[in-house]
């Protein structure tokens, strides 16, 4: 497998880096040639949150040289839970510029390169094809099989982590001998009535754990040293703190690392995982659901207008905050119609609106027609009507 | 056989992360655990029947894709079924409802 390209010779050591990195010099599994590797390699983390953090900032107190972030997001307060490279003071700041500044503190000798952008099918290749290692920290379906497809193209090995609750999953895609995310999943899930990525919550020591292993597998593969995760799949459960592996097989009919590839270009992924583009301008129905605002819900509720909130949201977060909807978990929704009375009208509220429209969606294949949807949720409730309702 | 129910779906077990099951192959076992819990049925299986492209399942450490007789493996008493969904970031992407 390839790691890091030999032809130009290795850097030397600084006087300071030799001071630095007299641990790992030591190990004779590291030494001053695997320290002058590190220092040449060129390392891309997909994405500066709960795996990127862990992963970036052990990345650059080992010493790995060039090391690429690519985000465009900016530090919200609940990413600290788990975003550990991020302080309460960037709330509001560019992840990028967040991440920087603690990575160049932790080690000033670094090249960081920022890629201020989300990656999309149009700039992977032109992104990734600078690095010798891509790790990827997505935490969506499009990006993870845009990742897998542009790092099987280019020929680099993509070391893989996801995480959900207390479960986390990680591997080493290698490139040249696979096998890759699509031989383990040939196709992502379809956006069923399922919470979406903010909502579905995770333990915030998960991505640490995770991330971590992520970050040695790197090491690892740039050092040329040890057994990496290439061919296992690595399950960890924080809850029951058991790791297990599992073995991965290449997919020899895999469509993308196969020995007939039928994708040989990069796809519209949000196409691929079943995602409607988003229309530019605010639309009041939205698949056939109205989107109802919650100025628009005050007014009814204060007319007194006999309106049905149903909160698909789960019920600790319904202790966090609620606005005195009945509580029906989204999960529950199919197994609890009866009661929900298809006479009156709904509206289905959850925290951000995503929830809630997809419930929306589902009540209306099954029958209902006086169903909305509360646009922005409770947390648009909190911001317009009634900033006493707990954000969360 | 043990069964381990992945997170995303303990709430249709009652909440429990694994599930003991006497059965003769992988698909008896599959169909006693659906039978017992209908709830996972749709989650597991599409419309044919098939097991969902985005759920793997495991005898032991072996994916059962690339058993030679597949579903229809032998199981014994000692061995592990471990049902695998594709995860991402905090989502659990399975259907949980008939869309």
């Amino acid at each position: 497998m390839s790691t890091v390209t030999e032809p130009i010779p290795l850097p030397e050591l600084t006087t300071d880096e030799l001071a630095r990195y007299s641990r790992h010099l030591i190990l004779p599994e590291v030494g001053v040639e695997g320290q002058r590797k590190l220092k040449a390699a060129r390392v891309v983390c997909i994405g500066t949150g709960g795996l990127g953090s862990p992963l970036a900032f052990y990345l650059a107190a080992a010493g790995v040289g060039t090391l690429g972030l690519v985000d465009f997001d900016v530090v919200d307060a609940s990413n600290l839970q788990r975003q550990i490279i991020h302080s309460t003071r960037d709330i509001g700041r560019k992840k990028l510029d967040s991440a920087e500044e603690k990575l160049t503190a932790l080690n000033p000798s670094l090249r960081i390169v920022k890629h201020e952008t989300r990656l999309t099918s149009a700039n992977a290749l032109e992104i990734l094809k600078d690095y010798d290692i891509v790790a990827d920290g997505t935490d969506n379906f499009p990006t993870r099989y845009l990742v897998n497809d542009a790092c099987v193209l280019l020929g680099k090995p993509n070391v893989y982590g996801s995480i959900f609750r207390f479960e986390g999953q990680a591997s080493v895609f290698a490139a040249e001998d696979g096998p890759c995310y699509r031989c383990l999943y040939p196709e992502p899930p379809p956006p069923g009535l399922v919470p979406s990525c903010a909502e579905g919550g995770v333990l915030g020591i998960l991505p640490g754990l995770v991330g971590m292993i992520q970050a040695t597998e790197v090491i690892k593969l740039i050092l040329g040293n040890g057994a990496p995760l290439v061919g296992r799949l690595l399950l960890v459960d924080a809850l029951a703190m058991r790791f297990r592996e599992l073995k991965l097989r290449r997919n020899p009919e895999c469509p993308v690392c196969g020995a007939n590839p039928t994708v040989k270009e990069l796809i519209d992924y949000e196409q691929f995982c079943g995602i409607e583009p988003k229309p530019k301008e605010e639309v009041k129905l939205q698949n056939g659901i109205p989107q109802m605002t919650v100025r628009e819900l005050k007014q009814r509720m204060d007319a007194g207008d006999e309106v049905f909130i149903l909160d698909v949201r789960e019920p600790y977060e319904y202790q966090i905050a609620n606005i005195g909807g009945t509580l029906i978990p989204l999960n529950d929704v199919p197994r609890r119609m009866t009661e929900i009375d298809p006479g009156q009208e709904i509206v289905v509220q959850c925290r951000s609106g995503a929830r809630s429209q997809r419930v929306a969606e589902f009540l209306k294949q099954n029958g209902y027609d006086r169903v909305a949807n509360l646009a922005g949720g409770i947390l648009a409730w909190a911001d317009q009507i009634d900033p006493s309702v707990t954000k969360y | 056989m043990t069964i381990f129910i992945p997170t995303p779906l303990r709430s249709y077990v009652g909440g429990k992360n694994a599930v003991e099951i006497e059965a003769a192959t992988v698909a008896s076992a599959l169909a006693q655990l659906t039978a017992a819990h209908p709830d996972l049925r749709r989650h597991l299986f599409n419309d044919e029947g098939k097991v969902r492209a985005f759920v793997n399942l495991y005898l032991n450490d072996e994916d059962v894709r690339y058993l030679p007789a597949k579903e229809e493996t032998a199981v014994s008493a000692t061995d592990t079924l471990s049902i695998i969904p594709s995860i991402a970031g905090g989502s659990p992407f399975m259907p949980c409802g008939e869309r």
